[in-house]
């Protein structure tokens, strides 16, 4: 148990051992435990940015849906707005148009009437003077009377 | 020891307790206990080998199973010496533990080696009379690692503080010391006459300090690990006395080798600790 130069040899093969450690052994552990302590850190963060971030964008769906809901329920409303403007300005329409047309045809029929009555006038005068003549060819000379039942006609 | 010729348990116990010592000059100090050097060199090549061998191919991705146990060790050195020093420990004192710690152990450790197998059939067909498994047991081992970190305490002492704020605290430290460049008051007449003698106080103090933090250091490592040492020593000769020795002394062996890895580990971590307190201390000025 006596003090020795083991001593100094240990001590010697100590501090060797100490610089291995230093220079070796310590700085390569040091730095992938604090690069992954970096990653998992870093890590992390990402994870809690993404739950942020799909936090905001959920929100913002929800706003864009519901303004687009809204929109839709405009665009409808103004459709059905403008089908029934179009539909009663069509019904206007059709009716002016068939008012148009009745009173054509009533002006065409009126005038068919008295072109009619014109024909016929002319005609019941003309048969009037041939039964006159018939009846009055003995007695009546045609040309003498002629004149005044065309005026008679005429007066028709 | 069954194997031996008739020893008388003292000179068992002796014969086992010799180390393998050469002189490597003149004098009673020029010897060199070679087993527990070449032991203690085997030891810290092959531990901190090891860890260097995975220190080296470690990765901050996914590790493999022995990064995780190197970086479980690694985690618990470094924070237990986070707790105690407060500075950059990565440049000195934590590798400095981490070595400390693992050697240690390592030394320590060889104390469950049967020394009467190892002896029969390792050393003696090697030719070696006598040879100490436990170069912690030898106090040169545990001696030099006390000393070389009281070295290093006053070297950081002194590249912290200055050569002269170590002298400073030498003397001024713990009780420190009256102001005395008073000369008109009271109290600065008080002080001249009562500073040289706080000087003398202080400086005591530390002497006895700087003497009592080597000593304590090694001789807590030593006395366990020799003690254990004797222990197993004393059960193995009593299992050489018969059967029933033999019973018993196979059982008590188990149970003291079973209590043993707690001292073992134990005086590990208080010589590491003991290491970083006292490199911790020497980087604090008072």
């Amino acid at each position: 148990m006596n003090i020795n130069f083991t001593l100094i040899a240990q001590a010697i093969a100590f501090a060797v051992l100490i610089w291995f450690t230093v220079k070796f052994v310590w700085p390569p552990l040091l730095q992938a435990i604090e690069t992954r302590q970096k990653e998992i850190a870093d890590g992390l963060a990402a994870a809690q940015e993404g739950r942020s971030a799909l936090e905001v964008a959920a929100k913002k769906s929800e706003v864009t849906l519901n303004e687009a809901k809204q929109k839709a329920s405009e665009i409808i409303g103004q459709a059905e707005k403008r089908a029934t403007q179009i539909i009663e300005e069509a019904k206007g329409n059709a009716k002016v148009e068939g008012d148009r047309i009745l009173s054509g045809a009533k002006a065409e029929i009126d005038q068919e009437v008295n072109r009619a009555k014109e024909g016929l006038r002319a005609q019941v005068s003309a048969l009037a003077v041939a039964g006159a003549e018939k009846i009055l060819r003995k007695e009546i000379d045609g040309k003498a009377h002629s004149e005044m039942l065309s005026k008679l006609a005429a007066e028709l | 020891m069954a194997t031996e010729h008739a020893l008388t348990p003292s000179e068992y116990i002796s014969h086992h307790l010799a180390f393998n010592a050469k002189p490597v000059g003149n004098g009673s100090f020029w010897m060199l206990n070679y087993d527990s050097l070449i032991m203690s060199v085997i030891l810290g090549v092959l531990v901190m080998g090891l860890v260097w061998w995975v220190a080296r191919a470690s990765t901050s991705g996914v590790p493999t199973k022995g990064q995780a146990f190197v970086e479980l060790v690694f985690g618990f050195i470094d924070d237990q010496v986070k707790n105690i020093f407060h500075g950059d420990r990565h440049s000195f004192i934590a590798p400095t533990a981490l070595t400390v710690f693992l050697w240690v152990l390592a030394m320590n450790a060889m104390d469950f080696l049967p020394v009467d197998v190892m002896h029969h059939f390792i050393y003696a067909p090697l030719g070696l009379e006598h040879w100490r498994s436990v170069p912690t047991s030898d106090i040169n081992t545990t001696f030099a690692l006390a000393l070389a970190v009281w070295l290093l305490m006053i070297f950081f002492s002194i590249k912290v503080k200055g050569l002269g704020g170590w002298i400073h605290e030498l003397f001024c430290a713990p009780f420190g010391a009256a102001k005395f460049f008073k000369p008109k008051s009271a109290a600065g007449f008080v002080g001249l006459i009562l500073s040289p003698l706080l000087f003398v106080a202080n400086f005591a103090f530390n002497i006895i300090e700087y003497v009592s933090k080597p000593l304590s250091h090694s001789l807590r490592l030593f006395g366990n690990m020799y003690a254990g040492e004797v222990i197993f020593l004393l059960i193995g000769l009593w299992a050489a006395t018969g059967l029933t020795g033999t019973i018993f002394g196979a059982i008590l062996g188990a149970g003291w080798s079973i209590f043993h890895i707690l001292i073992v580990a134990l005086q590990a971590f208080i010589f590491m600790m003991l290491t970083v307190v006292y490199l911790a201390m020497a980087h604090e000025s008072h």
